[in-house]
């Protein structure tokens, strides 16, 4: 049994022990699943296999891909191109799960491209890449070099008629530009503001052309689907989802670090068996289960299986997968205090909920940190966390994103938050430190 | 070469870069990130010289060039040290001590966040979540990354970049 077969995303590199070069790919199975779409099927074909597969989007949101790849098949209504992109803007804090494919497996998700664009029929693909992934973006072009010489890219892919330019955008920075229609902004040259929606992106996305947005995870999935089939693919998840996950966790534990297991694996295990239980002398009080911008969870959350539907149950999101942890030494006002000054910070400042109400929770959590907190402030809060975390008043989810984290702190964490008042001052502080700054 | 001269215009090299990006779009001012950082690239800075030579390229006004090139964080509208030094403060960070760690970077370098050293050699900036959070505490030079960083080697580490 190789490991191909219990981790498709990475077991190649576990295999390997090192970054992956193309024959190594190859010699596992790699470019098999493209090729056999490409010259065996059509795109209906492959898109029924993803759908049929179950396979949902892994850049948090978890919408189903092979729903996603079907709102932009056939002919677009004016004659032009079609788009395809790949969101390698990785930048949920929290989050390392795509750096690592793109350093380690870069051929995976070119191949996983290659079945995207011709299930959709985009000859024109793009890689969004952060500006800080100087590693990931040397080895995507390598990676990109090595399959265009060899036919994978270019023209008449496989031999085919079909033919795919990839191309790598380098991304000025920016957390926005994960916002998938900011995303298709900045790839236009312009500021990376969301845009208003309807119309989504596979109507009109890049230069106003049917354009679906992709993770890289979600990418990297679907290889595997083409080479060994749905019923493989769904029979990988212990729970109703399908696949296997990288899960991560950061924080302090014996063994941070980022793990392929099936989809559904309990976060107790995730935590104990992978991540090496937490360090000594310290406790678990609660975690994000999948970035800086999902809900709190608790003790009484620990043993669930981490996967959409369950984590959602619990009141959180799976997000990306990467969990970060708080243990008892960390006060939970400050982490909050840290977490919207990340959130602030990163508004692109269009919508007025967004751009004035965060730095405005920022600067009364700061204030409640230092000892300055006045009764009603928490009143004040949970209001805020519900308005500007409320449906439809921003044109996307960067503020109800920002709001997640805090709400679920109001409301687990609501002891220590009032102990802060109450004293004066953050019990957790010691008199020697400085303040918490809120610039 | 003064450094006025030096930025007074662009070079052939750049702007053969830049039509090349030109040449994959749909039109010139879809360019303008692209042919941002290829300036700082080669200039390690935008300045307002050269942003109102790709304005002229791009055939765009230099008003709604600077809007784009003020948007993003790691297009530099004012000269840099010689070697960017990037501390995370996202929250993996965070819980692994982030704060301490950049009251150390700026006293080890004699600077505050957004300054560079009387020498030319380091600016200081702040960055969100680098991505490699089973690392933390994280802090990037130039093009390396470096976690998770023990803050007594800070010395040892930005020795290495001259």
């Amino acid at each position: 049994m190789s490991l191909l077969d219990t981790k498709p995303l990475i077991g190649r590199v576990e295999e390997v022990g090192d970054r992956i070069a193309l024959a190594d790919y190859e010699s596992g199975g790699g470019y098999s699943g493209a090729r056999n779409a490409l010259t065996q099927m059509s795109p209906e074909e492959v898109i029924d296999l993803v759908k049929d597969a179950g396979l949902k989007g892994r850049g948090g949101a978890g919408f189903p891909t092979g729903m996603k790849w079907n709102f932009a098949k056939g002919e677009p209504l004016t004659p032009g191109p079609k788009y395809l992109v790949c969101n390698a803007d990785e930048m949920e804090p929290g989050t390392f799960k795509d750096r690592y494919l793109m350093e380690y497996n870069p051929h995976i998700l070119i191949e996983g491209m290659i079945i995207g664009a011709f299930a959709i029929q985009a000859e024109i693909a793009y890689i969004f890449l952060r500006g800080e992934y100087h590693d990931p973006y040397d080895q995507l072009i390598r990676a990109i070099g090595e399959a265009t010489e060899r036919g994978y890219l270019g023209t008449s892919v496989f031999g085919t008629d079909f033919n795919l330019d990839l191309r790598v955008h380098l991304s000025g920075g920016r957390y926005i530009c994960g916002e998938e229609t900011a995303l298709l902004n900045a790839l236009e040259g312009k500021r990376a503001q969301p845009r208003s929606k309807p119309p989504f992106p596979p109507a009109s996305g890049a230069w106003g052309r049917p354009t679906i947005v992709n993770n890289v995870e979600t990418f990297c999935n679907v290889p595997a689907i083409l080479r060994n089939g749905s019923q493989w693919y769904q029979d990988l998840g212990l729970t109703e989802d399908a696949g296997t996950k990288l899960y991560g966790v950061s924080g302090r534990v014996n063994n941070p670090g980022l793990w392929e297991l099936p989809m559904g694996t309990p976060i107790r295990e995730i935590i104990d068996d992978h991540a090496g239980g937490m360090l000594n002398g310290f406790k678990l009080r609660g975690l994000l289960p999948g970035g800086a911008s999902t809900d709190f969870l608790v003790e009484e959350h620990f043993d669930l299986a981490m996967d959409y539907a369950t984590i959602q149950s619990a009141g959180s999101r799976m997000g990306t997968g990467t969990m970060i942890l708080m243990d008892d030494s960390i006060c939970p006002v400050d982490m909050c205090r840290n977490l919207e000054h990340f959130f602030a910070q990163e508004s692109c400042g269009f919508c007025t909920p967004c751009r004035e109400g965060i730095p405005w929770v920022e600067s009364l959590l700061t204030d409640i940190e230092n000892g300055k907190g006045q009764p009603g402030d928490l009143e004040i809060l949970d209001q805020h966390a519900a308005y500007i975390g409320g449906p439809s008043n921003t044109f996307c989810l960067h503020a109800p994103g920002a709001m997640e984290p805090l709400q679920s702190a109001l409301k687990y964490f609501r002891e220590d938050f009032e102990q802060h008042i109450k004293l004066g001052k953050c019990p957790y502080r010691s008199r020697t430190e400085s303040p918490a700054s809120s610039d | 070469m003064s450094e006025s001269e030096l930025v007074s215009a662009l070079s052939a090299e750049e702007i053969s870069e830049i039509e090349t990006e030109i040449s994959h779009l749909p039109d010139r001012q879809s360019a303008a990130i692209d042919a941002l950082m290829i300036v700082q690239r080669h200039r390690g800075w935008v300045s307002d010289e050269s942003l109102y030579a790709l304005a002229q390229l791009l055939e765009m006004s230099s008003a709604e060039l600077d809007s784009i090139a003020t948007f993003y964080n790691l297009i530099f509208r004012q000269p840099v040290g010689r070697h960017v030094v990037m501390v995370c403060d996202s929250v993996s960070c965070y819980v692994m001590g982030a704060d301490q760690l950049a009251k150390k970077v700026q006293d080890t370098l004699g600077i505050k966040f957004g300054e560079t050293t009387e020498d030319g050699r380091f600016t200081l900036l702040p960055i969100v979540c680098l991505g490699a959070c089973d690392r933390a505490p994280t802090i990037m030079i130039d093009k390396d990354l470096i976690g998770p960083v023990d803050d007594s080697s800070l010395k040892d580490v930005f020795a290495g970049y001259e």
